[in-house]
């Protein structure tokens, strides 16, 4: 090509008014062995642009398996939830079923009896309630003696 | 949209993706990372791609984003290591020998480059992106395309000319 055509086109390539076309011209004369030597400086420019398309991608993709592995996750959730649920409804049924009496007379003194064993145990129970009761009390009355005594030292190593 | 399909649509333009990431980030396996990144999105995303007029396009907008924050979290990491950087240009010294290559000379000037004149340069004189396309991922017009890209060029055009004057005066 023509000197002063390459001449004109880089003078175009620095104000960015080249086309595609153009700058493939361009490339082509610096790849040229015969570059004229005031214009030498430009060849590695070039060059290096034409060697840069070469670099490639070539790493297999991690595709696939991230959708996949969801779903399959929905779904064996949903099946333990089933699962889950008809257990569930299945036993509560057996729980309420605990028996009855015929004669009434047989179902009051049970009644009782029961009764009875509820209300001895609710004594017993709140024996134990009361007794932590006070053994509270006495914790926090020791509690705030000890944080006053320390409350008194600080005030004197204050001083 | 299966396996085959998919591999079909990004092959034309998965190595641009990784030049541009590889631009930015410089080092080759971060570049692998982030093209990876952004072709496995592009995967997961599989059922919405026919609704983009380029999937390439598309592509080099979400590459470029992702460098973007890639280096902004390196550049805050980086802040701290400043004794790290000191000795990192030491053993620049030691590659001196490559640095005489002239095409590692224009690689280096452009790694100077802002970020911006960096990708379209990159997009306009390896890729060979028309400027409407290059304005399209770069979410500018054309104009202000050709200006950042024009700059690009003349910085490369007078270091060059630096470095090429001073290898003369050295001999």
């Amino acid at each position: 090509m023509e000197l002063r055509v390459i001449e004109k086109l880089l003078e175009k390539y620095f104000n960015a008014e080249t086309t595609i076309a153009e700058e493939k011209d361009l490339k082509l004369y610096f790849s040229s062995p015969d570059v004229v030597p005031h214009l030498e400086q430009y060849r590695p420019l070039f060059g290096y642009f034409s060697q840069q398309e070469e670099q490639k991608f070539d790493k297999t993709l991690p595709l696939k398996t991230k959708r996949h592995y969801g779903r399959w996750m929905s779904v064996a959730a949903s099946v333990v939830l089933l699962g889950g649920l008809l257990t569930f409804y299945n036993t509560q049924p057996a729980e309420e079923d605990l028996g009855t009496y015929d004669d009434p007379e047989v179902a009051f003194r049970e009644t009782q009896k029961a009764l009875q064993m509820l209300s001895t145990n609710v004594n017993i129970g709140m024996g134990s309630v009361h007794q932590v009761g006070k053994e509270y009390e006495k914790t926090t009355k020791q509690i705030i003696k000890e944080k006053r005594k320390e409350h008194h030292v600080e005030q004197k190593s204050k001083e | 949209m299966n396996q085959s399909d998919f591999i079909k649509v990004i092959t034309p333009f998965k190595d641009r993706v990784f030049r541009l990431a590889k631009r930015l980030l410089v080092s080759t396996e971060e570049a692998e990372d982030a093209t990876q990144e952004v072709l496995v999105k592009l995967w997961n995303n599989k059922g919405k791609l026919e609704s983009y007029s380029s999937v390439e396009a598309l592509a080099m907008t979400m590459t470029k984003n992702y460098c973007l924050d890639q280096l902004k979290s390196k550049r805050a990491t980086e802040m701290r290591i400043v004794h790290n950087n000191y000795s990192d240009r030491q053993a620049g010294l030691q590659q001196q020998a490559e640095d005489r290559d002239s095409w590692s000379w224009v690689e280096k000037i452009m790694e100077t480059l802002p970020e911006q004149q960096k990708m379209i340069l990159q997009m306009r004189d390896i890729e060979q992106y028309e400027f409407e396309e290059i304005a399209k991922i770069m979410d500018m017009n054309e104009t202000a395309v050709r200006v950042a890209l024009s700059r690009a060029r003349k910085t490369l055009r007078e270091q060059l000319a630096k470095t090429h004057s001073y290898g003369i005066k050295s001999n």
